[in-house]
């Protein structure tokens, strides 16, 4: 399934990259603590901490809080996350932050599969003991996802991503649906919304499946559902706002100017 | 840097820190994090000694991790992550490694990881946490009740159970302590007491050096203790848990040291490149380990205008404006 690489014309065109880092950035409300991993997460932090969320504190699971980010941390241990923080914590202090009823945390996270319930795998395809593709790992994924407040999902858009069945849950989503979250013995939390190169994904109420919240500009339904490996409710979708031109600036004037990440 | 007198026996080379504290199958806790403080020249030379059947326990680590499986020195893992950043988004040689079976892996997240290390140093056998709960970490074992027999394992990868105090609370995951033979660790400075003193973020290496039953740790800096001892809420451990110390300026190149230096990106997407091929990577091996007779050697080799190139600031702890493609 073909994708658009640009959409609209200049000053307003916009890659589905920076659509994505606007979009995500735009779930974030003053005062929330937001975990950020690197990578697209950290331009949608960088984006919502210059629109309408000046209040909210970016921080990182190796315990850099509130850093400045004046220039883009590469891995979530680069002296990057340190500069001008707060505080210093380590791994166990980090994660304490995270878990606490206090306050609001909303984690970034991305994956290699997700299913309709938003549950996450980022360890392997295949057989667990024997896989054919070995990925990284969960990280703080699993943690991020079983103890924040709620969590919203990077992904690129395909079939091979969004899968009926994962290879590996590495990351509990709404785990089988409706109540199953909270029965497993998670107080709180959940995922909030996917966001993808084709569109913003939420989760039914009651239910808790997928389904299409908003799909980009120049983006249309069946190619979503094309991209979906599941079925999906499109029948609530509705266009996403494009980007303004002041929200371009910032991303790329002022949160990513040598494109480290928007590439 | 003073006459370190009092670190007495402690003080010694590369060579003789990791012939003395790390042997064949030993369960070695790596510090540091991705691409941050990894112990870098500890790594090397157990390659260079050809240390095997090690079992590397950490969170999240990468280039040390990546080096010691690609040398062909590590049996077992239990880690997090695998991972150096934008640089590595998974570890080359430990994927190749691990869909090659030629390591076995048990899977845990940061935090768990974290968790066990702190059961460990609190000489407690278990952690709760309600993470994971559910998940795959939590369903599968990666390693065989056989060989947690063999190899003097917890029985079990861990256990749920509900909340002994209140049930309306749920089940929470009980995670084993971990006690590792060996903590290797980087660290800014050591005073001339052996106190060491970690700047920036510390990760879990508190944790893995005081539930580790020996501790390395190369350093950049030997300083007289009287200048960590005017300012000691900023030392990381105290001198009676290291046994040994290797001032080794670099030591964790290419991964950053905070106020010291930054990664080294040309270095770490060369090693990129290299470890995708395996006749490539044999070849980087033997130049950048093999071939490399000890630290002197190998910095001389990574040259001192690159050196100088990855010299952080000293407030902001980087090398600001580095170029980092």
């Amino acid at each position: 399934m073909s994708k658009p690489t640009t959409t609209g014309s200049a000053p307003t065109a916009f890659t589905p990259r920076e659509m994505m880092a606007i979009a995500a950035g735009r779930f974030i409300a003053d005062g929330d603590i937001v975990f950020a991993g690197t990578g697209v997460a950290l331009l949608a932090a960088g984006c919502a901490k210059r629109v309408q969320a000046p209040g909210a504190v970016i921080f990182f699971e190796t315990g850099g809080i509130d850093p400045t980010l004046d220039e883009i941390p590469l891995a979530v241990a680069d002296s990057r996350v340190m500069d001008g923080a707060c505080i210093n914590a380590g791994i166990i202090e980090a994660f304490s932050y995270v878990s606490n009823p206090r306050l609001h945390t909303i984690a970034f996270l991305g994956a290699a599969q997700i299913d309709r319930y938003g549950n996450l795998n980022s360890t392997c395809i295949g057989d667990y003991h024997h896989p054919t593709v070995r990925f990284s790992g969960s990280g703080g994924a699993c943690d991020a996802g079983s103890l924040a407040a709620g969590f919203i999902v990077f992904m690129e858009h395909s079939p091979r991503k969004f899968v009926e069945k994962l290879d590996y849950l590495t990351t509990p989503g709404w785990l089988e649906g409706g109540e199953s979250r909270r029965a497993a013995g998670f107080a709180r939390g959940g995922p909030i919304a996917v966001v993808t190169d084709l569109c913003v994904l939420r989760f039914d109420e009651t239910t808790k499946e997928m389904y299409l919240a908003e799909r980009y500009p120049g983006v249309s339904d069946d190619d979503v559902v094309a991209n979906t490996g599941f079925a999906l409710d499109v029948s609530r979708a509705v266009e996403a706002l494009p980007p303004t031109a002041e929200e371009l600036r910032i991303l790329r004037d002022e949160v990513d100017p040598q494109r480290l990440i928007l590439g | 840097m003073s006459e370190p007198e009092q670190i007495g026996g402690k003080l010694m080379s590369l060579e003789r820190a990791v012939r003395t504290f790390v042997k064949r199958g030993d369960q070695v806790a790596l510090g540091g994090f991705t691409i941050s403080r990894n112990p870098m020249a500890l790594v090397y030379e157990i390659a260079r000694q050809s240390i095997g059947d090690l079992h590397l326990v950490a969170h999240s680590n990468g280039q040390a991790l990546d080096v010691l499986v690609g040398a062909g020195c590590v049996r077992r893992i239990e880690i997090a992550y695998g991972g150096n950043g934008r640089f590595a988004p998974t570890c080359v040689r430990f994927r190749k490694a691990v869909e090659r079976g030629a390591v076995v892996v048990e899977d845990y997240s940061n935090y768990q990881m974290a968790l066990r290390f702190l059961a460990g140093a609190l000489n407690v056998p278990f952690m709760p946490t309600k993470s994971g709960l559910h998940t795959d970490l939590v369903r599968l074992d990666g390693f065989s009740p056989e060989l947690r027999r063999v190899a003097a394992l917890p029985a079990k990868k861990l256990v749920v159970l509900p909340d002994p105090f209140d049930g309306e609370e749920g089940d929470v995951v009980l995670l084993p302590a971990l006690k590792p033979d060996v903590a290797l660790m980087h660290a800014q400075q050591v005073g001339d007491d052996g106190t060491v003193r970690i700047k920036g973020l510390t990760f879990a290496d508190i944790e893995q050096a005081k539930a580790a039953k020996a501790v390395v740790v190369t350093c950049e800096q030997v300083v007289p203790a009287a200048d960590l001892r005017r300012d000691p809420d900023q030392n990381a451990l105290p001198p009676f848990l290291i046994d040994a110390v290797v001032p080794l300026p670099f030591a964790a190149h290419p991964t950053a040291c905070h106020l010291f230096y930054d990664y080294d990106p040309q270095h770490l997407n060369e090693y990129r490149a290299a470890a995708r091929d395996d006749g490539a990577y044999e070849s980087w091996l033997r130049e950048w380990v093999y071939s490399v007779a000890d630290h002197d050697e190998y910095l001389a080799k990574v040259g001192d205008e690159r050196l100088q190139r990855i010299k952080a600031d000293p407030v902001r702890g980087y090398a600001v404006g580095l170029d980092r493609r």
